[in-house]
């Protein structure tokens, strides 16, 4: 499976990841792994702190999933002890405090993202896809400055965005949503991530305020045409991408 | 000590002797050293009066026969044997005289009313207090302070007082002492008892009320006698203290009722819908179609606990490290283009002002979810009547707060229930009966308290106005 991927059109597929599952409660963590690995990657588990933080060390993995309460070594200080030891994979938290001021302790304690519990898992795959994928992105270089996928194609610096070669015009917030979208491309991304990326904000919308926004771009990119672009995984969230080989 | 059973404070206070064991002890620590200083000082002050007045009366009588002496040895030596005989006489026979005793070198009586002396007293003159007997007799029954006194040619002169009188006002001022200290105890150990035990009974009365209190008697007070002293301060502080405990209390009890409120009808309908599907589901697409609905009230409880546990903590004042400065007027339109889109679906229109200086200290994401649990209920309540006009979003400064409104145009909330609403938010299940209103409002007003703001509803005629103050950055503050 492929994509078209930014500016100068090389081509990054997604393989499994490897990823390091840390969390104490046995049923949660087999729960994740067998759902990752339905999801078709390779978790690892470890169930306290001092045995993730081994793990993690010498692991070549592609992100950690800590959960912020653990025996022995508790999540945090885990993650910054990885900090201190320059292992710079990437580490999404999991956390029963779910509240704003514990969101901003965890990702200063060098966490990457931050999922409070109970979540649906759809959105923890998405996430852990997408902060592997920063991972597998070599180290300095620079975003893209134009994205295409199948004929859209969205430029950065110009601010334009065409289909088949048809100019579409876009709201501010709109050419945000999809540049969000098409970094992604390929990528399920989902309603919080939206809020968080494009609008800046972690509480909860409530209602399907980012769906009406997403139906509107929807409307605008992939109205005259046979092929949508725009597609909704349901349960989950938005996926942008050229072909319909990914089973939604 | 007097017994115990006498003075009815101290009876009352053995009553409760099991209580208070231990103050008990300070009791009767405190009114014993309070006797122990009181008496000492009574012994001083009385003993220091009594030896005061004995030296007195003894220095009078010293002086009195000095001067005797002086005079009879000025007759003697101007007048001879003759003259001193005949004063001596004379002053012997007047009332309540002196004692007189003229003698040979030999000893031998020539005049005055002393009829004996201890044998050998006066070959040593000078001052003495000794036995004598009265003239006429020869038993040395009285006792008296002399003064020998040789005259020029041997013979000797006695002068002296009888000590009875003397011996009398000394044994009244050492009864008098005796008393003095007696009442002076008496009044110390039962004053001692009733000072101590009033105020310890107080203590007592405390501990009772706190004990009461603690078996959850939470609308208990303690006593607060109203004339300020020390005692009187701790119950009003404990009082206070117990007033903020019950607030909490209460709110606990709000959550909790909310919880169980905002939870069981979600739960409800999970549950109804996982028992439909098994018993009545035809196929995978079925299934399919039910865990979906399940999956979907299960968001929908989530969302209900995250808001929950999220006034839980802001009640709780956890969140002052995510202070920081922010354009409120930026969040405002931010959060209006957000829901603009759903109003605009609505059929709404979503207007955003902002006026002034906008800039205030606080909790960009906790207004931002605030403002948007606003507009949320006036999309929601606002398209019940969208005839009648979109919703408003104002942010304007005023002098040192800044005022935001979200009104809608919706079925408002009578007058007599908005009270009840901000008064603890509690659900309004007649005029706004969707889930979730309650404790959305319940969020912000947690938010708006965090920030030290005020929250009022306002009939925005018609419509639903909400107003939310918040305190401004000062005018002039670094930016």
């Amino acid at each position: 499976m492929g994509f078209a991927s930014p500016a100068g059109f090389e081509v990054v597929s997604f393989g499994p990841m490897r990823l390091l599952i840390i969390e104490d409660d046995r049923e949660a963590a087999s729960y994740l792994a067998k759902a990752f690995r339905e999801a078709g990657h390779v978790p690892d588990l470890a169930h306290d702190g001092l045995d993730g933080y081994a793990l993690a060390r010498e692991g070549d993995y592609d992100m950690l999933i800590v959960d912020r309460m653990l025996p022995k070594l508790d999540g945090l200080s885990l993650i910054r002890s990885l900090r201190e030891q320059t292992v710079t994979t990437p580490v999404l938290i999991l956390s029963a405090l779910g509240q704003v001021d514990d969101r901003v302790k965890g990702l200063r304690a060098g966490g990457d993202d931050y999922l409070p519990k109970p979540y649906a898992f759809s959105e923890l795959l998405a996430r852990a896809e997408i902060l592997a994928r920063r991972r597998t992105a070599p180290v300095g270089t620079t975003e893209a400055t134009a994205y295409r996928v199948g004929d859209l194609e969205l430029d950065r610096l110009s601010h334009r965005v065409t289909r088949a070669g048809h100019e579409i015009a876009l709201q501010p917030r709109e050419f945000r949503l999809l540049e969000y979208l098409m970094r992604h491309a390929g990528q399920v991304v989902t309603r919080t991530m939206l809020l968080e990326h494009v609008w800046d904000y972690h509480f909860d919308p409530q209602t399907n305020v980012i769906d009406v926004h997403v139906s509107r771009l929807r409307a605008k990119i992939d109205k005259d045409f046979d092929r949508p672009i725009l597609h909704t995984i349901r349960g989950a969230g938005y996926v942008v991408r050229a072909d319909d080989t990914r089973g939604a | 000590m007097p017994s115990a059973s006498d003075a009815s404070p101290v009876a009352s206070f053995r009553d409760r002797a099991k209580l208070t064991n231990l103050f008990r002890t300070t009791a009767f620590k405190l009114s014993f050293a309070y006797l122990l200083i009181f008496t000492t000082f009574a012994f001083l002050a009385l003993g220091y009066v009594a030896w005061n007045a004995n030296r007195v009366l003894d220095d009078q009588m010293v002086s009195t026969i000095e001067a005797e002496i002086n005079g009879l040895s000025e007759q003697y030596k101007s007048g001879g044997l003759r003259r001193l005989i005949s004063v001596v006489e004379r002053r012997a026979g007047e009332p309540g005289a002196s004692l007189y005793l003229v003698t040979t070198p030999a000893g031998e009586h020539v005049v005055g009313n002393v009829g004996a002396l201890p044998a050998g007293l006066l070959a040593d003159p000078g001052q003495v207090e000794a036995a004598y007997a009265r003239s006429g007799s020869h038993t040395l029954e009285h006792r008296a302070i002399m003064r020998i006194f040789t005259l020029p040619g041997g013979f000797r002169l006695v002068v002296g007082r009888d000590v009875e009188e003397r011996d009398r006002l000394r044994s009244v001022i050492g009864r008098t002492f005796g008393t003095s200290l007696l009442f002076v105890i008496v009044l110390g150990v039962v004053g001692g008892w009733f000072v101590a035990s009033r105020v310890l009974k107080r203590v007592d009365d405390m501990t009772e009320t706190a004990r009461r209190i603690m078996a959850g008697d939470l609308g208990g007070r303690l006593a607060v006698a109203g004339n300020g002293d020390e005692l009187d301060r701790l119950a009003q502080n404990l009082n206070e203290m117990l007033e903020r405990i019950g607030e909490l209390m209460r709110g606990l009890r709000e959550v909790s009722d909310n919880i169980a409120h905002d939870l069981k009808t979600p739960l409800t309908r999970l549950r109804n819908r996982a028992d439909e599907a098994v018993r009545s589901a035809l196929g995978e697409d079925d299934l399919r179609l039910a865990m979906e609905g399940v999956i979907e009230e299960s968001d929908g409880l989530i969302r209900v606990f995250n808001a929950l546990l999220m006034i839980a903590r802001l009640e709780g004042v956890a969140a002052r490290d995510l202070m920081a400065e922010f354009d409120v007027g930026v969040t405002a339109r931010e959060v209006g283009e957000l829901y603009e889109a759903v109003a605009a679906d609505e059929g709404l229109s979503l207007e955003i002002v902002t006026v002034g200086d906008l800039r205030l200290v606080g909790s960009r994401e906790l207004i931002g979810q605030a403002l948007a649990n606003l507009i949320d209920n006036a999309v929601k309540y606002g398209a019940v009547n969208r005839q009648a006009g979109g919703i408003r979003v104002t942010a304007e400064r005023e002098a040192t707060t800044i005022r935001l409104t979200v009104a809608d145009r919706g079925p408002g909330i009578p007058e007599e229930a908005r009270g009840r609403v901000l008064d603890r938010f509690v659900r309004l299940e007649d005029s706004r009966s969707r889930p979730g209103f309650g404790l959305g409002l319940s969020l912000v007003a947690a938010i708006v308290r965090l920030h030290q703001g005020t929250l009022s509803l306002n009939d925005n005629a018609p419509g639903l106005a909400v107003v939310v103050t918040l305190p401004a950055l000062a005018v002039g503050d670094p930016a």
